[in-house]
């Protein structure tokens, strides 16, 4: 509860206008891009810098107020969603890059700063920020950083973990520390950077980020090819690997999600092709020339149907940017979209595609499936209807049957996405009881009140379920 | 104000009208977020972005929040320019959700006295009655012959208007006298080999205000080598009250002008107007409940084309030559010509065939201007934040032309032109305008 007292305090720091607990102003922080999920918090802050987040939390804790820091809100794991009300954190105001370091190779921003913005200035200055998730367009760094995000060029550059070199973050209590900084080498105590990489914001807030950047690479060439059978697609994304060549994407489509896509995009797809390959090499021109022409070989070895290389820059670009629209292109199918994101290693790949077909037919499911292949990081996606009790039975029961199966696989429930609420009920599948107790020291150490996101990662109870209602 | 009473009875006008696949089918993925000028402009609000405005709207249907003053605040910022769907990869019809919803506010909604008085003449008395709109207009030209808009000026009347207003008051172009509206042929032949048979949809505002614009429209028409059709009983599109909540005001005009073009036996209709030509082809929609006519506004919308898209089609730019003095020409897309009509690339490809000139991409050229039918009256200010960062992104081109091609927004760069104080080095105008201009003959 947010009392009158509490709310005046709140304004003297930030200023009315950066204060809202209008009915309207909650409901639009009351969910993200987590389907059939929706909590309205009680009030929504906008600090304009970090000094104003500290005194912000030291109120929330002296209160025992729950904190939900939110980005853009396109986490998928209802990380953003305020299941147990508090106050939305928004960082609109902190939105800034602060500095391009040229003798470092470093870009420090705040957290409100947009993941293209800050792919498109490295770029401007001839460097390159690798991590490139789907939803770069709108998706923050904060949240990117707050959910360790993949992308498209995961396979060779990594993600988002690999880019942070330090952070600002304010902690549970109040207090401002500073953690890493523009150095190649630190080992001065634990590596605190790497754990608020993708803690979901339940141990602190970002509020300054120090970000590597990497020359850009020469050239880029990009080869889409289609085969008539879903698991030949995945043998080959693991022979490709096998034969020591890591592309700088490797990405995997199947049949319902090209004709999606193409539905959307219409730059004319190959819809009748069982599954698709997206493969892109850069560095280099000699080296893509001769990358590229070994992946077309094992692609053919393969059985692929067709190889085709992209003959324009714009004609790659199109490529790459159908890709990124899978997912929301395949909500045009059915009102509710759950996706998943299980993770296995990426001599597994053919292995999981197989299993997940499997129990889409078993469970009477249409699944489409697509993904980062190459980092075994595929998206079992289900077209539904949240209206339809039954079939969301069935969704859940498959999904929980792909996760094991990913687990026996050596794999992991969630490669990019978070655990949030959603995946909270399965977390002891992946990490055991020891593991989960280890987090949850963390956690109670750095946030005694647990008031940083509450009821994220954790679950309340081991019940299993994916959907979660209203 | 709404009283609890309207807003009970909203809420389950909701419930009942709203289409509710199209409210789930907003994944909320944000992708839309970057393309919408209010968000931008109010500083990243989420309840001025359209995941936000459908979000809410779905709330109201859920009965998680009441219809309240926030949420109209929320809707009726809304600009309606669509640039949230084309980048919407889910398919989400944002504008008939909008339309939609406003239509049940306005129907259930008790408005002021004055502002009543003034709906009433405006959408029931004025636009749907085309004799009546000459004779508005006409009232216009005798303001501005007279002598009485020299007086209203050094009066300073205008100062007690809207900011907008009182400036779009400088800036309307010279009207036509009411014989020249009058006389208008129903047939014009092909004056080059025949390439088409088209019907000419005039509208409502440019067959008064820019009476010379509809002119160069049918004169380029013919030169593309269209015979036209201009059928007399025609009448306003409908958009203003579309846009505006007065849906079944703009379904009876959807109807007469279904009728009026149905038996001529034409391969296209022609608009001239980004704004029109959007609401013509939505016909199909705005009429999808009535059986006796969702066929006939299926096959009116399907020959629904804007003038730059034909030209554009019959090689006009190749065939004719189009030359003008040196300049730095710049292009401000029309919203529902672009995000509806999806006409973009015609406009462009025209521009720049015209000789000698020098044709520069604005930053941005997507962004709505702000003008939006009648929003830069009703939300004056922040349609005028919306123009100002379009003004930016003009002067950065350092054109001396800025072309347009629909009218709302050629006033409101018109508009913009006179509030930079540019008056003396810019001008705007319809590409049909410019065109006519560049063609050597
Ligand atoms: C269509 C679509 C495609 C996607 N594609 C990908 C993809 O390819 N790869 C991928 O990894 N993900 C993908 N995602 C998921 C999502 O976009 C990412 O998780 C993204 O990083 C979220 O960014 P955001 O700014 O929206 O953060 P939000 O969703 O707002 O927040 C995410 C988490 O970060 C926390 N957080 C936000 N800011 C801070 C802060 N300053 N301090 C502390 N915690 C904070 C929040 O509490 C929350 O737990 C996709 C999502 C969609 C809808
Ligand atoms: S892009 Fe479409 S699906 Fe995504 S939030 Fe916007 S309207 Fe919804
Ligand atoms: S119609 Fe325009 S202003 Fe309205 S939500 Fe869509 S993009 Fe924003």
């Amino acid at each position: 509860m947010i009392t009158e007292e509490i709310k005046k305090r709140m304004i003297a720091i930030i200023g009315p206008e950066n204060f809202d607990d209008s009915k309207v102003g909650r409901l639009c922080y009351s969910y993200d891009a987590t389907p059939d999920l929706q909590a309205l918090p009680d009030a929504v802050v906008s600090p304009r810098n970090t000094e104003e987040v500290s005194e912000l939390v030291k109120i929330c804790n002296e209160n025992k107020i729950p904190i939900v820091p939110r980005g853009t809100g396109t986490n998928l794991c209802g990380g953003t969603c305020p299941t147990e009300g508090g106050i939305v954190f928004l960082f609109k105001h902190m939105n800034q890059i602060l500095e391009l370091d040229l003798d470092n190779l470093t870009m420090t921003v705040q957290p409100g700063v947009i993941t293209l913005d800050v792919i498109k200035k490295a770029e401007a200055n001839g460097l390159f920020y690798p991590p490139d998730p789907g939803s770069m367009k709108s998706s923050t760094i904060g949240g990117n950083i707050s959910e360790n995000s993949g992308g498209l060029r995961g396979l060779k550059y990594g993600v988002t973990r690999d880019y942070v070199m330090g952070l600002e973050i304010v902690m549970a209590n109040g207090d401002i520390i500073r953690t890493g900084g523009k150095l190649a080498k630190d080992v001065a105590g634990y590596d605190l950077t790497r754990l608020y990489v993708g803690a979901e914001g339940t141990l602190g807030i970002i509020t300054e980020a120090i970000l590597k950047l990497v020359p850009i690479p020469e050239t880029k060439k990009t080869i889409l090819a289609l085969y008539e059978d879903l698991e030949a697609a995945a043998r080959t994304v693991s022979k490709i690997i096998a034969n020591k060549i890591i592309p700088a994407t490797l990405e995997f489509l199947d049949q319902p999600t090209i004709a999606a896509v193409e539905d959307y995009v219409k730059i004319g797809l190959p819809t009748e092709a069982k599954a698709v390959l997206l493969i892109e090499q850069d560095g280099s021109p000699e080296q893509v020339e001769k990358d590229m022409a070994k992946i077309a070989d094992i692609c053919r070895s393969e059985q692929a149907v067709s190889v085709q290389m992209a003959k324009t820059v714009e004609e790659a670009e199109a490529l790459t940017t159908a890709r990124r629209t899978a997912l929301s292109a395949i909500a045009r199918i059915k009102p509710t979209t759950i996706l998943e994101d299980a993770t296995v290693p990426r001599s597994e790949i053919a292995k999981m595609v197989k299993a997940i077909n499997e129990i889409a037919e078993k469970y009477n499911l249409p699944i489409c499936t697509f993904g980062h292949s190459g980092d075994g990081n595929l998206h079992p996606t289900v077209p539904t209807d949240a209206r339809n009790k039954e079939e969301m039975e069935r969704v859940e029961q498959a999904f929980e049957e792909i996760f094991i199966k990913a687990i026996e696989l050596g794999g992991t429930i969630t490669g990019e996405h978070g655990v949030g609420v959603v995946k909270a009920p399965y977390l002891e599948l992946k990490l055991g009881k020891a593991g989960i107790a280890a987090m949850m020291a963390i956690k109670n150490g750095l946030d005694p009140n647990n008031i940083m996101n509450p009821g994220k990662v954790f679950a309340k109870d081991s019940r299993k379920r994916v959907v979660v209602g209203q | 104000m709404t009283t609890v009473q309207e807003q009970q009875t909203i809420q389950n006008v909701f419930q009942d009208r709203m289409d509710q696949d199209e409210l789930l089918n907003c994944m909320r993925c944000g992708f839309c977020l970057p393309s919408c000028p209010t968000y931008i402009t109010s500083g990243y609000k989420e309840s001025h972005s359209p995941r936000g405005r459908i979000a809410l709207m779905k709330a109201v249907v859920d009965g998680l929040i009441e219809p309240d003053e926030d949420f109209e605040q929320s809707l009726n910022q809304c600009l309606g320019c669509r640039a949230c769907e084309p980048v919407c990869p889910s398919g989400v019809n944002y504008g008939h959700l909008l339309e939609e919803a406003r239509d049940i506010i306005n129907q259930n909604k008790k408005h002021s006295l004055p502002v009543r008085t003034v709906r009433k003449a405006v959408f029931e008395g004025l636009f749907p009655h085309q004799n009546r709109m000459r004779t508005m207009t006409g009232l216009l030209g005798f303001y501005q012959r007279s002598g009485l808009q020299k007086v209203a000026r050094s009066t300073g009347v205008m100062k007690l208007f809207p900011e907008s207003l009182a400036t779009m008051e400088r800036v309307l172009p010279k009207v036509p006298t009411m014989k020249e509206m009058k006389n208008r042929p129903e047939f014009l032949p092909a004056v080059a080999p025949k390439t088409n048979r088209v019907a000419f949809f005039t509208g409502c505002l440019m067959d008064t205000m820019f009476l010379e614009t509809n002119n160069a429209t049918m004169k380029l028409l013919q030169l593309a080598g269209c015979e036209i059709v201009i059928p007399q009983n025609q009448n306003c599109c409908g958009a203003l009250h579309g846009h505006s909540g007065e849906k079944d005001g703009s379904k009876a005009l959807a109807k007469k002008n279904i009728k009026a073009f149905e038996d001529l036996n034409v391969d296209y209709i022609i608009t001239n107007a980004g704004g029109c030509g959007a609401f013509l082809v939505d016909y199909d929609h705005l009429l999808k409940d009535d059986p006796e006519w969702k066929d006939r506004a299926k096959d009116f919308k399907d020959k629904i084309k804007d003038i730059t898209q034909i030209l554009y089609e019959v090689d006009f730019h190749k065939k004719v030559k189009l030359e003008l003095p040196y300049q730095i020409v710049t292009y401000q897309d029309s919203c529902h010509l672009r995000n509806v009509m999806k006409t973009s690339a015609a406009p462009r490809a025209l521009l720049q065939a015209i000789e000698r000139i020098d044709y520069t991409e604005m930053k941005d050229a997507d962004r709505c201007c702000g003008s939006a039918g009648i929003y830069n009256i009703v939300e004056s200010e922040m349609s005028m934040q919306i123009l100002d960062y379009k003004m930016e992104q003009t002067k950065a081109t350092h054109a001396s032309t800025v072309v347009t091609a629909n009218p709302g927004c050629l006033l409101q760069m018109k508009l913009g032109i006179e509030r930079e104080g540019l008056s003396e080095k810019m001008r705007a105008v319809h590409i049909v305008d410019l065109l006519m201009e560049a063609v050597q003959e």
